[in-house]
């Protein structure tokens, strides 16, 4: 290879979140930080609630983020985000943006109230959800955001979660706010893109990033991207937009989607799904599919 | 992330020493996560494109860009092994840590 070419780079060279922090090896919500952050920059802050990002951050007085961040209760992202914005309001200062950034169970379950309020109000804070589709700080319990058929601990093999995960992304449409994103680690380009974006749209933006957890989802930390780029080509968890509650767009057009048993068959806490089981929730995904290719107009 | 901040654990003698608030007064840097490795992902420039998919992905930022070639940060790589998984070019290989 010539020396003499340069490193292609498509996402921002700049770093917000150094090594050195917490996360287990291959944890997809760290990647995700560091993505989200290349898109967001420096004159940020951000609100993080109980969750594994509050122990991958440090220990006092110690911090892996270039950023300020207030640590605040499990149910409270969304409300102390839009106490930071009302502070900054008060003293003049609009460029920055406050961001909340909480796990699934702060923004599927505890948190959810406070999210519904801020989004009510149309508050002007960027709200991240990183979906590692459990509670999985506290040693994997399941919430509202486990997939049908996962083990977790209180879902264990014999009583497999059976209900469906919520439909966060319906909850947050339904509330007409300027903007709405889904994103994936496994498609950094795209991500950093959507948060560059909604830097830019003023009242509440709402965006649910794909984060595999190696730990809690029993699979190797090297598959992570791996686990994240399948679940967007099986149709699991597709790339799109919602802008204002109704205009909906694919960013990622997949002609062929891959079968979910791929994507499940390399995760440990779906071992015990039999044949039928997965074909019960390849089901799913089809009808789920559909009904957003329908949305988008397609 | 600032380089002028110091790999340093902060440790307070006495609470006249902690600030009035709950701050971070120093970065991550201190705490050399490589002790963490079982594997280390060793790179073959020979075969390496320069496309940086190592880099995009790692989720310690442990790949440093070093006169436009990719350098694994071993006082921080976790040894994930995502970097030689997503490597187009299967030149980075996971190889047994010697300690
Ligand atoms: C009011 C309250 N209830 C329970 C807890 C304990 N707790 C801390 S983190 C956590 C789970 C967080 O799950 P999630 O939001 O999905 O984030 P993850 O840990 O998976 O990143 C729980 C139950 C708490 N801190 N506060
Ligand atoms: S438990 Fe999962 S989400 Fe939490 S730090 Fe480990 S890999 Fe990341
Ligand atoms: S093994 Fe993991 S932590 Fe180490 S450089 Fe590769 S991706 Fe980063
Ligand atoms: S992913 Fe492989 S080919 Fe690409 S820059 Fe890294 S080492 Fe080189
Ligand atoms: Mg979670």
């Amino acid at each position: 290879m010539s020396k003499e070419r340069k490193m292609t780079l498509t996402i921002p060279r700049e770093e917000f979140m150094s090594p050195g922090h917490l996360a287990c090896q291959g944890c997809g919500a760290s990647l995700a930080m560091r993505l989200a952050l290349k898109g967001l920059g420096q004159r940020t802050i951000v609100c993080i609630p109980a969750c594994c990002w509050a122990v991958i951050d440090g220990p006092f007085p110690h911090s892996s983020l270039d950023i300020p961040i207030y640590h605040c209760a499990f149910e409270t992202a969304a409300s102390s985000a839009s106490g930071v914005r009302a502070g900054l309001d008060m003293v003049g200062d609009t460029e920055t943006t406050v961001l909340a950034w909480a796990g699934d169970g702060g923004t599927f379950d505890i948190g959810l109230q406070a999210l519904s309020g801020a989004a009510e109000r149309n508050d002007d804070i960027i709200y991240t959800c990183y979906d590692n589709e459990a509670y999985m700080n506290t040693g994997i319990q399941r919430s509202s955001a486990t997939p049908v058929g996962a083990w977790t601990t209180t879902t264990p093999v014999k009583h497999y979660k059976k209900e469906r995960k919520k439909d966060i992304i319906g909850i947050m449409a339904a509330h007409g706010i300027p903007y709405i994103a889904t994103a994936s680690v496994a498609y950094p380009e795209d991500m950093v893109k959507k948060f560059k974006k909604a830097r830019e749209v003023r009242g509440t933006r709402f965006i649910h990033v794909f984060a595999p957890c190696p730990a809690g989802w029993k699979s190797r930390p090297e598959d992570t991207v791996k686990l994240a780029r399948l679940a967007v080509q099986t149709g699991y968890f597709p790339l799109f937009e919602i802008e204002d509650g109704e205009k909906w767009t694919l960013n990622l057009k997949i002609k062929e989607r891959k079968p979910i048993a791929e994507y499940l068959k390399l995760q440990g806490r779906f071992r015990h799904l039999k044949e039928e089981e997965i074909a019960l929730i390849q089901q799913e995904v089809d009808t789920r599919w559909a009904k957003i290719l329908k949305s988008c107009g397609l | 992330m600032s380089k002028k901040k110091e790999a340093r654990k902060i440790v307070f003698e006495s609470e006249k020493e902690m600030p009035a608030v709950p701050m971070s007064l120093g970065s991550m840097l201190y705490n050399k996560t490589g002790a963490w490795r079982n594997i280390k992902p060793v790179i073959d420039l020979s075969k390496c494109i320069k496309c940086g998919i190592c880099w995009k992905f790692c989720p310690d930022a442990s790949i440093d860009i070093v006169d436009d070639w990719p350098q694994i940060n071993y006082v921080y790589c976790k040894g994930c092994g995502l970097c030689a998984e997503e490597c187009p070019q299967k030149c980075i290989a996971m190889v047994e840590e010697e300690k």
